[in-house]
Parts: structure tokens; C-alpha cells; sequence
């Protein structure tokens, strides 16, 4: 377990900024609530067998006496670097993306299963979408009832889907929560 | 082995009579509406001239032998006749008004008489038939058996045998054959339940020595039924209202599970894979028997401490502690087996639990990595041989043996000692152990904790789970600690989940070695010797024999049946063996004792928590 280097942290946080936006600060300044301690300080990011972890300074500290190779986890993961080095977000980084979305669509419920399958999201099963996405940003998807579903990256901006045919791609699929069921292994 | 399982047996059966005497009846009602038809049948078809006289010879010589049951049959033959009567009567008063009384008189009356007759032949015959299916199933002969053994299995033949040979077992003294002895009995009951639901020679013959008869074939029935599915909601990401709503709309068919939990629901059917919902995926509960509510219950872990799972996977308990902390503390998740990690990661990081370092060691080594009195709670679900969990698992049926058990109990006992070397003592919230299993073996329960107790400063303290049964405080030639009777133990067919185990500890001093200070206490010239920080030990103490004398008192009325009924036994059965057994109580314990029956006269002399003393005291004597 090690700290990110210069260079890891811009890919990480890059990867962070293309979904949260500003609200990427709220999730470096905020005060963590996990560890023993009344005021256990914040979170960090750091690294350990390729995965990175969002995890609070006391839980980190606390992870100190367990060796590398027998520590599995902790704290949330939210990507792993590939063996190219690019960093991709993994699934379990759901819920604090969710939390700090900037852009988000919203799934019909005939639409819901076909996303949690590992498919794209159509224009045919898009319920609502916020104002202002534009190409290529990341995108939250969450069903109707505003339960986090997973995560993609936007094909057209807000404006385009409007006259766009129900069989279009909106959103390309990066991950999403049927991956608990479908890839455990993977994760 | 088998003779000691009778005198086990004997000993409980005063306590589960009632049980086993409904049982009985049960068995009984069930014959009975075909033969009735049948006496109506043959009576008309005019078969009174023989029936007559064979039925009264036949009441006589069975009014004694089967007293029991024919009352039974009798109540319930009544039933049906009070019946006609009554449409009988309603008969007749209509007819009443119309038509003169004399001639209807008459012909009630005859009626009636025919009633009566039926009635009596309808007893006679039920008595017999009882009488029948009851010299149908002797013992077979060692012959007999051979020849058994050699063909396939006759099930239903089987199966007619353990049902009353249990019956036979349930009331001893008038139902048994003439020469069989009680052992006969079990040893054949032993055999069917083997062959007919294939257990091994080894499984069988603990759980025959557990158990009394009816409670063991209801044990062994509910252990061939699925458990209710259970799932339980995730507090930190759900209500459980609110998931039941949109359960309930998916076509899931759902209850709250009961009332000593407030987040899980048992699931009855659903027409959508439960384990593959959108919200399952989404982290809103977790897939989890029953059962494994209960340790964590029992841990009952408080916000901001640091507790300790020593065998975590697939996380089931792990992400209850972290909702029940509300993600705040710290979680050490600790797996052996690599191959359970990634489902435990993956379900903790379902769940949205954030304050958990799931780590890969032997749970042994834990105290050295995490380093000892560093945890508030530690919770130990030790890995065992899941003999709790046969429904879910019958394989365990045959494929364990007396080495596995004692394999897995050696490891269980050096777990133990490693959690409590995790806890710290003086932790202000906590200071907690649990220990629990998924088996229902004495060896790998009340044995592990009684040795935990020898070994360490720790006491049991209750579970705070207010149903299950008290643990053994004497099991066959062992004895073990009287707080034993606060772990608690829960069985598939009581409380309709599967078999499990809880014990809790509280850490009384960080001191390794100190077998002395739960269990006895040196008194008087002893004193001298004692180190100086062990006074504030003692007074720790005396606080705690104070508090188990509170206890006692309000538990006593269970402990004294349990105590005296085995106290019994123990001395008709006093043999070598035994009497090395009994050297346990050293001389420390008496001392210790005596000193509590002196705190008993001086607390109160209400006389309640005496007769628990005085117990004691009479163990003690009789090791001199």
C-alpha cells in the first residue's frame, strides 16, 4: 500500500473530474467518519496491487501493520490501473460518484434490466437526463426511483438526444451493479 | 457408549414427557377416522353375533397394558358420535311437533342403544388395532437383521420401526417388549436412523446421545427440510419498509422474520430470482440465514470501535456489524481462504460499506499483525463441522468422523484464545467476545468455551438474545462451568433455524495466564502471596461474584431442574473414569466455593441463592 505518485493522481483525478465536476473538491475536503477516533481526518487515495482505494487517514494508518501481500482491501475501491497503466473506475466507485454526479440520466423501468446486463442505454428507455451533458462526459445512471444502477460516458450532448431515434446510443456502458452477480471474480 | 445414551435419556425425559406424550397422541388420532368407517361398515354388513364377545375379552386384557392410549382413543372416539346425536336430537324434536311422542320415543331409544353398541365395538376394535400395530414391531432378531442388511433397505418398514420404537422409548416402563432392554432399544433406533436417512455410524450416535428419542427424530426431520429463506435489510442504504414495498411489487412474497429482529424478512416464494433483483444488486440486503443474525446480535457493536471479524466470508456478518456501526469505527475483516475473499469484497463493497480492511491471515496469527488488547469486539465465527447446517449441507451426514470434530475443535480453541488476546479489557465501550458456531457438537461448544475460561480472564456474560436453550452445564461425564447456561444454543426444529451456537465473553484483565480469577478466587492466607495489582483485580471480582449471585437467583428455578435431574445421574453412574474427571475442582474452587456461600449468607438471607451454593459446596465435598 503506497500513496499515489504525480503522475497516477492526475489520471485518478482526471477520471473523477470527467464525472463529478467541481464537486470533486467535496470529495478530497471531506471529512471522513470511519475510524475509532473522534476526529479521524480525511480521506486519501492510495494505491496498493494496482487498485486504488478512497479510504480514511485513521483507517490507513490502522492498515499499516498488515503486510502487502496479505492485506486484501479497505476503505471503498474506486479503479484499478491496467497492466497499460491507464486508469479505469471500477463499479464499487458507484456510490461516491453518485453522491457527487454532476451529469445523470434516469432508466425507465423496461430499461433497467437491459443496463444491469452490461448493455448501453437507448434513447427508447432514457426517463430523464439533466440539462447540459455534453459528449463525452461521464454520466451516472440511476433508476427512476434514484437508486445508483451505474455508470457510463455520454455519446450525444443533452440537446442532441431530443431528436434523436429511440434506437440510438445515449450513454456507452462502463459499469454497472450486475457486475456483482456477473464478474465477482473480476472486481 | 449406548447404555450411558439410555441413562442420558432417562434422566431428560421426565422434562420432555409432555412433549412426547402429545406426540403420542398424534400418532394415535391418526388411525382412527378409517376405523371408525370401518366399524360402521362391518356392523352393517351384520357381523354382531361374534364381534360381541370378542371385543369385551378383548377391552379386558387391554385396558391394562395400554392405558394410555386407549383414554386417548377414547376422547377422540367420542367425537364423532356426540355428533350424531346431536342431529339425532334435532331430529327428533322436529319431528316432535308433528307427530305423537310415544313411537318417535321409542325409535330414539333404539337408536340410541344401536349408538351405544357401535360405540363400544368401535372402541374395542381401535384398542385392538392399536394393540396389533404394536406387536407388529418387535425387535428383530440378530437373524433377522443379518438378512436385512444384506437386501436394500425396506424404508417404509424402517420408518414404521423408528416411529415406535421412539414411542416405546417415549414411555418406557408399559410399552416396552418383555427381556428388551432399554439399550436394545436405542441401539435399534440408532441403526434405522442410520440406514434411513444415511448418517454415519459416528454423526448418528452423537446426536442419539444428545438427545432423547422424539426430540432426536424431530431433530433429525427438520434437518431434512430447507430453512426459510431469510434476507436482511441493509440499514445503511435501505428501510426495511420500504424494501418490503418494492419486494412486495416484484412479486415476491415476504414477512418480517420475527420479532427480535428488526431488519430481516422471510421470504415464502417469488416469482423473480431473489438473489438477482435490482435492489439485491444494488446492495439493499443481503441473501443470510436467520442464524447468522444472532452472534452479531450478540456482539452488539457500538459506533466508533474497533472490532474484529476473525473468519469473515462472504461478509454476511461483517456488513451487519458495519451497519449496525453506521460505517463509522474500524472493521478488521479477516479470511483464510483466498478463494472466499473476492466474495467478500465484493459483497462489502455491495453493501457500501466503507470502514472495513479485509485482510488474508490465519485468524491464529491476528493478535501478532494486529497486535494484542487492540480491539474493543471481536467477533468469532469459528469455522466447524457444520453439523447445524445438514439441510444445507448433507454431506456432513457421512462425511464426518470423531477426527474432524477434534480437529476442528483443536483449532477452534487456539481461535479463542487468539481473540481474546485481541480485546482489550479496558476499552471503555467494549471489552466483548463472541464465539459461535454452525454445529450443535458439545465438543466444538461448551467444551471450547469452558477451556477459554480455564485459560483466560474472561467470563460469560448473557447473549442478550432472550430465546434459544442454555447451554450444557453437564453433558454425559462432563462438567462445565454453571455460566455455561447463559451461551445459548438454537435448533432447527425449536426455533426453526439452522443449528447454531452463541457464547459471549467479557474480558475481564489483560493478563495472559489467569485461569484463576473468573473461576476461583485465593482466599485468606493465599492472600499474602498475591502481587499488588491483582487486588484491583479483586475487587473487580467480588463484583462479579456479587453479579453471578443476582444471576443465579433469578435463573435458579432452570438451573436446579437441570442440576439436580444431572446431579442424579452423576452419582449412579460414579466410576473411574469419572472420578478423574471430578479432580477439576481443585482446591482453589472450594475455597472459592465456600467464600461465595459466606457472600450469599451475608448479601441476603432470603435463602434464594442458596440452593445454587449449596451445589456447589456438595460438588466440592465429594472430590474429597
Amino acid at each position: 500500500m503506497r500513496p499515489l505518485d504525480e503522475k497516477e493522481t492526475t489520471q485518478v483525478f482526471e477520471k473523477l473530474f470527467n464525472f463529478t465536476g467541481n464537486n470533486l473538491k467535496n470529495i478530497v475536503e471531506a471529512p471522513s467518519h470511519e475510524g475509532p477516533e473522534s476526529n479521524p481526518g480525511r480521506y486519501c487515495f492510495r494505491l496498493n496491487k494496482n487498485r486504488v482505494y478512497y479510504v480514511s487517514e485513521s483507517l490507513v494508518k490502522r492498515a499499516t501493520n498488515v503486510k502487502r501481500d496479505k492485506l486484501v482491501s479497505l476503505g471503498t475501491q474506486i479503479g484499478k490501473f491496467t497492466k497499460g497503466g491507464a486508469f479505469h473506475l471500477t463499479i464499487q466507485s458507484l456510490n461516491l460518484l453518485a453522491a457527487n454526479a454532476k451529469h445523470k440520466v434516469w432508466l425507465k423501468p423496461t430499461a433497467e434490466m437491459s443496463f444491469m446486463y452490461g448493455n448501453h442505454v437507448l434513447k427508447g428507455g432514457l426517463g430523464r437526463i439533466t440539462e447540459n451533458i455534453n459528449t463525452n462526459d461521464g454520466v451516472v445512471v440511476f433508476s427512476m426511483s434514484d437508486m445508483p444502477l451505474g455508470f457510463g460516458v455520454a455519446v450525444k450532448s443533452t440537446q442532441d438526444c431530443r431528436k434523436m431515434d429511440p434506437n440510438g446510443i445515449v450513454v456507452i456502458h462502463r459499469a454497472d451493479i450486475g457486475e456483482y452477480l456477473r464478474m465477482e471474480d473480476e472486481l | 457408549m449406548a447404555a450411558k445414551g439410555a441413562m442420558k435419556k432417562k434422566a431428560t425425559s421426565n422434562s420432555n414427557k409432555t412433549n412426547s406424550r402429545k406426540k403420542q397422541k398424534k400418532e394415535i388420532e391418526l388411525p382412527n377416522p378409517k376405523i371408525q368407517e370401518k366399524v360402521v361398515d362391518d356392523d352393517i354388513s351384520g357381523s354382531d353375533v361374534d364381534s360381541d364377545v370378542d371385543d369385551d375379552m378383548l377391552v379386558e386384557q387391554h385396558r391394562d397394558d395400554s392405558d394410555d392410549s386407549a383414554s386417548d382413543a377414547l376422547s377422540d372416539g367420542d367425537q364423532p358420535f356426540t355428533d350424531d346425536f346431536l342431529q339425532d336430537d334435532n331430529k327428533s324434536s322436529d319431528s316432535d311437533s308433528d307427530s305423537d311422542h310415544s313411537d318417535i320415543e321409542r325409535k330414539s331409544k333404539a337408536i340410541d342403544a344401536k349408538k351405544e353398541k357401535e360405540e363400544k365395538e368401535a372402541e374395542a376394535e381401535l384398542v385392538d388395532n392399536i394393540k396389533e400395530q404394536a406387536d407388529e414391531v418387535t425387535l428383530p432378531t440378530p437373524q433377522e437383521l443379518k438378512e436385512e442388511a444384506q437386501g436394500p433397505p425396506d424404508l417404509p418398514r424402517l420408518q414404521r420401526r423408528i416411529k415406535e420404537v421412539v414411542r416405546v422409548l417415549s414411555n418406557f416402563k408399559t410399552l416396552r417388549q418383555e427381556g428388551a432392554s432399554r439399550k436394545d432399544y436405542v441401539k435399534q433406533l440408532t441403526m434405522d436412523l442410520a440406514s434411513y436417512y444415511g448418517y454415519n455410524d459416528y454423526l448418528i450416535e452423537v446426536l442419539v446421545e444428545m438427545f432423547p428419542a422424539v426430540e432426536l427424530v424431530e431433530l433429525i426431520e427438520a434437518f431434512e427440510k430447507p430453512r426459510p429463506m431469510c434476507l436482511r435489510t441493509n440499514t445503511l442504504k435501505a428501510r426495511r419498509r420500504d424494501l418490503a414495498g418494492i419486494l412486495l411489487n416484484r412479486g415476491v412474497n415476504l414477512d418480517p422474520l420475527s420479532k427480535w429482529s428488526k431488519v430481516g424478512l422471510v421470504v415464502y416464494d417469488s416469482q423473480v430470482p431473489i438473489g438477482a433483483t435490482p435492489e439485491y444488486m444494488a446492495g439493499f440486503y443481503m441473501l443470510q440465514s436467520a442464524s447468522s443474525f444472532l452472534p452479531v446480535m450478540a456482539l452488539a457493536p457500538q459506533e466508533k470501535e474497533r472490532i474484529v471479524d476473525m473468519a469473515a466470508a462472504p461478509g454476511g456478518k461483517t456488513t451487519y456489524v458495519a451497519a449496525l456501526m453506521k460505517n463509522s469505527g474500524v472493521i478488521f475483516a479477516n479470511e483464510i481462504k483466498e478463494k472466499r475473499l473476492k466474495s467478500l469484497t465484493a459483497n462489502l463493497s455491495r453493501m457500501g460499506v466503507t470502514n472495513t480492511v479485509v485482510c488474508n491471515y490465519d485468524g491464529r496469527e491476528l493478535p501478532k499483525v494486529l497486535g494484542q488488547n487492540s480491539a474493543d469486539r471481536v467477533l468469532l465465527d469459528a469455522p466447524c463441522s457444520g453439523t447445524g447446517v445438514i439441510s444445507k449441507d448433507e454431506s456432513v451426514k457421512t462425511s464426518k468422523s470423531l477426527e474432524d470434530i477434534q480437529s476442528c475443535c483443536h483449532l477452534q480453541k487456539e481461535l479463542i484464545l487468539a481473540a481474546i488476546d485481541m480485546v482489550d479489557a479496558n476499552s471503555k465501550s467494549g471489552g466483548y467476545i463472541v464465539y459461535s458456531t454452525c454445529s450443535i457438537m458439545v465438543a466444538e461448544n461448551e467444551a471450547v468455551i469452558d477451556y477459554a475460561l480455564k485459560k483466560r480472564d474472561v467470563k460469560l456474560v448473557p447473549c442478550g438474545l432472550d430465546f434459544g436453550r442454555p447451554g450444557f452445564i453437564n453433558y454425559r461425564e462432563q462438567r462445565f462451568h454453571p455460566s455455561l447456561e447463559k451461551t445459548r444454543r438454537f435448533y432447527p426444529h425449536v426455533h426453526n433455524m439452522d443449528g447454531f451456537f452463541v457464547a459471549k465473553f467479557k474480558k475481564m484483565s489483560n493478563s495472559k495466564a489467569a485461569p484463576a480469577p473468573t473461576t476461583e478466587q485465593p482466599e485468606g492466607g493465599d492472600e499474602v502471596i498475591e502481587p499488588i495489582d491483582s487486588v484491583i483485580k479483586k475487587k473487580a471480582e467480588d463484583k462479579v461474584v456479587h453479579h453471578r449471585i443476582h444471576e443465579s437467583s433469578t435463573k435458579e428455578k432452570v438451573h436446579r431442574e437441570n442440576g439436580i435431574a444431572q446431579h442424579g445421574k452423576a452419582e449412579n453412574t460414579f466410576s473411574g473414569k469419572k472420578r478423574k474427571e471430578r479432580k477439576r475442582f481443585s482446591r482453589e474452587e472450594i475455597s472459592k466455593s465456600r467464600e461465595e456461600k459466606r457472600a450469599a449468607l451475608r448479601t441476603a438471607a432470603k435463602g434464594k441463592p442458596f440452593s445454587k451454593e449449596k451445589k456447589f459446596a456438595k460438588e466440592a465435598r465429594t472430590t474429597k
